[in-house]
């Protein structure tokens, strides 16, 4: 499975729709997921790909990790794991 | 109904070894926050506490008493000695059986948990000390305070999160107010700074790395601090007829839940509780003088409790000095209420207003007089403490000077 369909699958899962129904260019809320389900999706993210996230629960938007959108989300952690094995 | 003084106070926590030395450190609006140090700190990523430093329990107690004392029992001892000694109360025959021990903690002997999970899981032990359940129990602290000063009345322990310490002086409050004890000890202790502890709260992604900030636009979240802080609730007129020097009275108390999300805060909840310890307390708004706020420091707890005390206030919320000393101290959880509590009570006896330190930016959404960053010295008649833990469940208490 790609990072990409990974990504879609969690998020999908948090956010109780089908992966089939998670867009690219969703945002956050349009995905209906509220702080505490984006805790959960980035700690499934940093569990599948071993990988940690910076992510401050306070302020989304300050972190250096980009949550505005599933595509900004995908390039972040694509971005983490290249890190990880350079 | 009885009226319920305060006859003693004693605390240690990162701030000080005692109400002396915590109060001064407010008043010089000193930090207790560094970095933590611990086995296993390099792993952690939230590095920074207000650890308790400079502290050996094997000059204080015994190698028998220590293999009954987690370090959050040790605290609530500690604090306990020193409330007791300055109320001149000593415990026996009638008064004794009327007066009992009410602490509040979160995480009891947490720190007893993690060594003894660390040695079987980590280090493959098959054996535990033998006093392990009676050293880890949540009401060790209060029952070892119990056995030390001979307080056989109403005795428990009372855990709500971050609310334990005032929903525990609340029933302590209660239970002299309504005859049922002369005295009562009561506050809260904790000692969560630990690998497993500070773990557990990293998962959340609350926690700051930079600083406590309380209602400053830069906020980024909260710090975790430790230690205890326990008073004695008597019953005016026992106090007046022995001479004792009354620190302050407890005029009221309320609680409230919100019944809504266990981690994200309520304005309606919050505004409840404080009304609600008005109300108790036979007390208007526009009484109140200083409120030591929960101002947690995150980003949802400052703004929330800043619309509660605006819509439980009305326009006088903008003339009533508020401050959070977390961001001296740190958020020691279910103890927190009672060091904050030394704070209210150095309001009304001394007007000394503890400050919110690390305040450097206004936060459109906190708009309140935050005592920024210097304490202020002004004459206060009232001061309620507010306590708003994960679960939804809040707890005010209202101070009256006397």
């Amino acid at each position: 499975m790609s990072v990409q369909d990974k990504i879609v699958e969690i998020i999908a899962e948090q956010a109780v729709l089908e992966p089939s129904d998670v867009s690219l260019s969703m945002g956050i809320e349009e995905l209906g997921l509220d702080s505490m389900g984006l805790v959960e999706t980035v700690f499934a993210i940093e569990e599948n790909f071993d990988v940690s996230v910076p992510f401050n629960a306070n302020d989304p938007s300050a972190s250096d990790f980009d949550v505005s959108s599933v595509q900004s989300i995908i390039t972040a952690v694509e971005g983490l794991i290249a890190a990880k094995s350079a | 109904m009885k009226r319920v003084v305060i006859t003693g106070q004693g605390t240690i926590n990162a701030l000080g070894a005692d109400v002396a030395q915590t109060i001064d450190a407010m008043a010089n609006a000193q930090c207790g926050i560094g970095a933590l140090e611990f086995p296993n700190a390099d792993r952690l990523s939230i590095k920074i506490g207000g650890q308790i430093k400079n502290f050996d329990a094997s000059e204080r107690f015994s190698r028998q008493q220590l293999n009954f004392y987690d370090p959050f029992t040790q605290f609530a001892l500690i604090a306990a000695e020193q409330a007791i000694s300055q109320s001149g109360l000593v415990f026996d025959g009638e008064l004794a059986e009327f007066s009992g021990v009410i602490l509040g903690t979160a995480g009891g002997g947490l720190q007893t948990q993690d060594e003894n999970y660390r040695s079987v899981y980590e280090d493959g032990k098959n054996r535990v000390h033998p006093f392990v359940v009676p050293r880890l129990m949540n009401n060790s602290a209060v029952s070892h305070v119990s056995m030390t000063h001979g307080l056989k009345g109403p005795c428990f322990t009372v855990s709500t999160a971050c609310a334990s310490s005032n929903h525990a002086m609340g029933q302590a409050f209660q239970m002299v107010q309504s005859g049922a004890a002369k005295a009562m000890i009561t506050g809260g202790s904790e000692s969560m700074l630990c690998f497993g502890g500070i773990k557990a709260w990293e998962g959340l992604r609350v926690m700051s790395n930079t600083g406590c900030r309380p209602f400053c636009a830069s906020r980024d979240g909260m710090v975790q601090g430790e230690g205890a802080a326990v008073f004695v609730f008597e019953e005016y007129e026992h106090a007046r007829a022995r001479g004792a020097e009354i620190l302050a009275e407890v005029a009221g108390f309320a609680m409230s839940s919100d019944a809504s999300d266990i981690v994200m805060p309520s304005v309606g909840g919050a505004r409840r509780a404080i009304q609600g310890a008005l109300n108790s307390a036979g007390l208007n708004p526009t009484d109140i003088g200083y409120i030591n706020a929960h101002g947690t420091g995150t980003a949802a707890n400052d703004k929330t409790e800043c619309a509660a005390i605006k819509d439980a206030l009305g326009d006088h919320a903008y003339d009533v000095m508020v401050s959070s000393t977390k961001s001296m101290h740190g958020h020691l959880i279910g103890g927190t209420g009672a060091v904050e509590m030394l704070a209210c009570i150095a309001a009304i006896k001394d007007g000394v207003i503890a400050p919110t330190i690390n305040l450097a930016e206004a936060d459109p959404e906190c708009d309140l007089d935050f005592v920024a960053n210097e304490a202020r010295q002004k004459s206060v008649d009232v001061a309620i403490s507010n306590a708003f833990a994960f679960g939804g469940l809040n707890a005010v208490i209202a101070l009256r000077k006397i």
